[in-house]
Order: C-alpha cells, then sequence, then structure tokens
C-alpha cells in the first residue's frame, strides 16, 4: 500500500489561510494531504499544538503566517512566532522528530502560488521520510 | 477642493504628514506633523505681491507642478488652484532660509506681515472617529526603461509633461512645442509604460489609454501633427470612452498595434535624419516598423507611493500583491480596510480615473458618516477572556498584547481584557503561563478537537480519510 502523509496545517487567517484559498480558488494542483487549521494570528499557535499534531499521528506540520516584519494583521504576531519556533525546532529533534517533517515560514495573501509549491514539496519531502508512527510508539510506552 | 477649503465642519491640513496612529474605531488619536510654509496662513490672502517682490527678478528653480516645465521663485503659490490659497517658502531654495542675508523684499511687500521666516514644525493631535487614506499614486518612472530613451532624448516626454503643455495654465501657456521651441509635425504616443509589463507592472494601469488618447486629439488640435498610437489592446470601458476613441479613429490618428522595441536617435534612412525612430512590430499587418518622429510621448502608468509600506504599517492595514492598499474585499467591500474605522479612496486603492474615484470617494465618506451617526460598533466575538480564577497575575500578557488591550486590575489582582481594543489574535491565549487566557472561537479546547478529528483513523478498513 502507497504511504499517504497526513499533514496538519496551522495558518493565519490573514496571509496564509487566504493564500491557500486563493489557491483552491484558482484551482492550482495541490495534494489533498495537508489539512488546514484556521487560526487568527499564527501568535495564536501554542507549540503545544504542533506536539499534539504529532503525537495524534500527523507526519507533518506546516506553521506558516504573515512576512515580517510589518505584513502582520496583528502588528507583531508574527514575530512571536519567529521567536517560539526555533525553539520548538529544537525541542522536536530532542524527541527524535526529523528536521524535514516541521516547517515554519511566511506566505502572503498575495502568494497564492507559493502556498501549492509549498504543499506539494513537503508533502514529497515528508513521503520521502516515511511514516512517523509517533502515535503507536506514545501508545505502546503507555502500555 | 475650495469648498473643502471653505466648508465649516472641515479642516484641512496642508503640507502636513500623520507621524502616527493610536487607538480604534470611534477613538482615533492622530499625531500629526504640521510642516513650516513661513508663512501666516491666517494672514496670506494669495495676493502674490510677496512673490513679485522676491530678491530674484526673475524666476530661476524647476516647478514641480509643471513637471519641471516651468520655472518658479523661492516664494511660490504651488499652483493656481491651490487650496488654501496661501504661498509658501522653498527653504532649499530661498536665500534669506539658506544664508539670513537677503534683503528681504518680499516681507516688504507684503502689507499683511504674513512672511515669518522663523516659522517652526508643529505637531497636532487630532481626535478622530475614522480615517480616510487618500494618498493617491506615484506615477511611474519612465527613466526605468533606458530603451524608451526618457532622460537621454530631450523630446521624449512623459504624458504628465505633455499635459501640462496643452494646459492653458500651462509654461508655454498651451503651445504644445519641443523642447527647441519649434512644433512637432509628427507625435509617437506610447502606451503601457510601466504597466502590463513582467520587467516592472503586471497590472493594468487602467487610465493610460484614455488620457493617451485625450493627448492624441490635444496635440493634433493643437498642432496638426500626425499623431502615431503604439498599444498592446485599446482598453476603453466606460460612459462614452469608446465613442472617443471611435472619433480619434475618424480624426485619423494613426494606431499601431504592437509594443514599441526602441526609441533610438540613430538614422539608416535620409528621412530619419535629426528626428527620434520608434522601432515596433506592427502586430496587425506583421511586419517590423520604423517610424520617424520629433516627439515621444510616454503613457506612464500608476505606481503606490513610495511609502505606502509605512504607511500600511502605521495605519494597521495590508498591501496587496500589486502594492496598493489591500481592500476587505475585492468585490464586496472596495471601500472598507480590515481595520475597522480606516476606509480607502481613489488611487491609493488601486488605479482608477476620475468617475471612480468620485465615486470612490463618496462611498468612504458616506461609509464615515453612517459609521459616526450610529455611535456605536459591532464588534466581533472573537476576542481574548481571563479566567479570573485561573490568573496567576504574572502580567506576561499585557507586554505581549499588540494593541495595550489588557490592563491589570490591581484591586483584583488579575489581567480584563478590553473588548473594545481586543482584535482576537490569540497571541496572550498562546503565551499564558496559566492557561487562563481564552482565545474564543479559537479555544485550546476547538483546535485540538479540530487536530484530532483530522487525524482520526477512518472506521472502514478501505474508506476514504476523514
Amino acid at each position: 500500500m502507497n504511504f499517504e502523509p497526513k499533514i496538519i496545517a496551522f495558518l493565519c487567517n490573514w496571509c496564509t489561510y487566504t493564500a491557500a484559498d486563493a489557491a483552491g480558488v484558482a484551482r492550482m494542483e495541490q495534494p489533498a494531504n495537508v489539512d488546514v487549521i484556521r487560526v487568527m494570528c499564527t501568535g495564536r499557535i501554542e507549540p503545544m499544538f504542533v506536539l499534539k499534531a504529532f503525537a495524534e499521528g500527523a507526519d507533518g506540520v506546516i506553521v506558516s503566517g504573515c512576512h515580517p516584519p510589518g505584513d502582520c494583521h496583528y502588528t507583531n504576531g508574527n514575530f512571536k512566532t519567529f521567536r517560539r519556533m526555533p525553539l520548538l525546532e529544537r525541542v522536536l529533534s530532542q524527541f527524535g522528530i526529523e528536521d524535514g517533517r516541521f516547517h515554519w515560514g511566511w506566505i502572503s495573501g498575495a502568494e497564492a502560488p507559493k502556498w501549492a509549491e509549498l504543499a506539494r514539496t513537503f508533502t514529497e519531502q515528508v513521503r520521502g521520510l516515511g511514516p512517523l508512527n509517533w502515535k503507536d510508539q506514545l501508545a505502546s510506552k503507555e502500555d | 477642493m475650495m469648498d473643502a477649503g471653505r466648508h465649516p465642519n472641515i479642516t484641512l491640513l496642508t503640507n502636513s504628514e500623520v507621524a502616527s496612529v493610536s487607538g480604534y474605531v470611534g477613538n482615533y488619536k492622530v499625531t500629526v506633523r504640521k510642516k513650516p510654509r513661513y508663512i501666516k496662513e491666517e494672514l496670506c490672502v494669495g495676493c502674490l505681491q510677496c512673490v513679485d517682490g522676491c530678491t530674484y527678478k526673475e524666476a530661476k528653480f524647476a516647478d514641480e507642478f509643471q513637471m519641471g516645465l516651468g520655472k518658479r521663485k523661492p516664494i511660490y503659490l504651488p499652483f493656481p488652484q491651490a487650496t488654501p490659497q496661501v504661498v509658501l517658502i522653498d527653504p532649499e531654495r530661498c536665500i534669506q532660509m539658506k544664508t539670513g542675508k537677503c534683503k528681504k523684499t518680499c516681507a516688504a511687500a507684503c502689507d499683511r506681515n504674513a512672511i515669518d521666516f522663523e516659522q517652526k514644525e508643529e505637531t497636532v493631535e487630532v481626535d478622530v472617529g475614522a480615517i480616510i487614506i487618500a494618498t493617491g499614486f506615484k506615477p511611474f518612472d519612465a527613466s526605468r526603461l533606458p530603451y524608451y530613451g526618457y532622460g537621454k532624448y530631450p523630446n521624449v516626454y512623459t504624458g504628465l509633461e505633455v499635459e501640462r503643455l496643452t494646459s492653458a495654465s500651462g509654461p508655454t501657456a498651451g503651445e504644445v512645442i519641443l523642447r527647441d521651441g519649434t512644433r512637432p509635425k509628427s507625435v509617437a504616443i506610447i502606451h503601457c509604460v510601466g504597466s502590463r509589463d513582467e520587467k516592472t507592472n503586471r497590472y493594468c494601469s487602467r487610465v493610460c489609454c484614455m488620457y493617451s488618447l485625450k493627448l492624441a486629439h490635444m496635440v493634433k488640435d493643437h498642432t496638426g501633427a500626425q499623431v502615431y498610437n503604439f498599444y498592446i489592446d485599446m482598453r476603453t470601458p466606460g460612459k462614452s470612452y469608446e465613442e472617443f476613441y471611435d472619433k480619434l479613429l475618424s480624426e485619423g490618428v494613426r494606431f499601431i498595434r504592437g509594443r514599441v522595441a526602441e526609441v533610438t536617435d540613430w538614422a539608416i534612412r535620409p528621412e530619419e535624419e535629426g528626428k527620434l525612430v520608434i522601432r515596433a512590430e506592427d502586430t496587425l499587418i506583421g511586419v517590423v516598423r520604423r517610424i520617424p518622429v520629433d516627439m515621444v510621448i510616454l503613457s506612464t502608468g500608476l505606481e503606490p507611493q513610495a511609502d505606502a509600506a509605512s504607511v500600511a504599517s502605521m495605519f494597521g492595514i495590508s498591501r496587496s500583491a500589486d502594492g496598493f492598499f489591500a481592500e476587505a474585499h475585492p468585490k464586496l467591500r472596495p471601500v472598507e480596510t480590515n481595520t475597522d474605522g480606516v476606509y480607502l479612496a481613489g488611487c491609493a486603492q488601486g488605479p482608477r480615473d476620475v468617475p471612480d474615484t468620485v465615486a470612490h470617494a463618496g462611498a468612504a465618506a458616506s461609509m464615515t458618516i453612517a459609521l459616526l451617526n450610529r455611535g456605536q460598533v459591532t464588534i466581533s466575538p472573537t476576542v481574548a477572556a481571563v479566567d479570573e480564577k485561573l490568573c496567576s497575575a504574572c502580567k506576561t500578557c499585557l507586554s505581549i498584547c499588540p494593541y495595550q488591550a489588557i490592563v491589570f486590575n490591581a484591586d483584583k489582582n488579575i489581567a480584563v481584557v478590553n473588548d473594545a481594543l481586543c482584535k482576537g489574535c490569540g497571541t496572550c491565549a498562546a503565551a499564558c503561563p496559566a492557561a487562563a487566557i481564552t482565545a474564543r472561537h479559537f479555544s485550546d479546547e476547538q483546535i485540538v478537537a479540530q487536530i484530532e478529528g483530522l487525524l482520526r483513523e477512518p472506521k472502514t478498513a478501505e474508506g476514504a480519510r476523514p
């Protein structure tokens, strides 16, 4: 059976979610593996959400918002993401999650093609890394 | 413009710049830097005796309003219909401002003692309920396209420069003449300079086709010259616009479909000597043509203002891919921005012509009045809330809120969110160490439920992903 990675994307309402919406409206080709959770701002994204997504069985996670500086609808929410995500990356590597499974970055509302491109390349990247199986591993440890 | 200047309910702050904006819909506080014009505005009546009295007997500085084609003095009225009708002094040019050693004949000529060389910049603070941004556009700089020769060949003009030449109040009093004073016998108008071009701006600037047609008509009418239009597509939507195009076709104005490759003075045929040669493909007959002309007019497009990025961040609004300010919805909310109480009017939002700008501005004014007359606003329920029992009074959220929407209640020893100021970004909810803050509609429970729902295994063996 072919491995189809499950990818959760946390996108901010004003930039990357708008881009993803526009990419869909423009019928740009993108894989169905990426599921989007909308938040008002990337500043809302607690590192716990990313860990939770991996723990629930996600093979890859994307966090994307507005370009710093200045693009953020909430003035500087993306700055907080900018500070939090590098720390989270270190935590993820300590948990043994490969770098290629977590992507954080910036895509503005006007960059729909960039979103479609990211969805395609990230899905292929995670597909190349194979299943994470974190959920099963955690379950076996609990037993 | 004069009507706005005279209206009792309108205060005009000209020659001024917004320094900062704070507050929220209904309660904006705007700090404006009022630059000195070195004239007491309330005393000046615009009689222009000071301009006649200036130590410089001849005007010798490039006049910005005449696109540098005319001259002005260091003390001048920016343009004939300027509102308010008040002169100003250019501190970079005025001898008194630069050296302090002028005979100050302008001040002697003014019988109302309106000239004040000591005037300083003032800071004005205004409380407003709503803001309309109508900062307009910047004309495309034609020298960015060297193959059209603007700045290299003196008789290559931009549309705006020729507009001044055709104007009765322009530097030549309405005479369309070349730099050497002669009338052009043949004129080429190049469309889409800085528009519909992968190298510069991809968008159509919308007004250039019509102003090119107007200039073609005016130049032909004023000089009797042969006029050639080089266009990609003629875009003449709008009431009576197509009819105007038809009229020009019948007037004998030539239209050649093709983007111009180059404007050059390199003559290879005797009739091209001393002329500017247009090299372009005529795509309708499929040949490359060389057309010698005396004057070239570049129909330059419209661009966002150079400081659009800083204005956008100051007012908390966003910009679309082309750099113009973004409306809340391209079809249904073309006047509002995503920030409550901030509206857009005119070319600040995107290129548009005069009738559309008047309509857009009228809509912005109406929306503002409707907002202010209602006296109350509907706010989004997507705001943060503090659970009093969980708040540990660490004050982390206070510094993290971009809107200063969270204040600390010392009596109850808890943080409190101001619903009117909170925009619902949820940054505080993510940062709260005690998990006491809930971002309503984006609570931890709701987002975790979404994660779990998306990753739930399908019940059926060969079922699709949920």
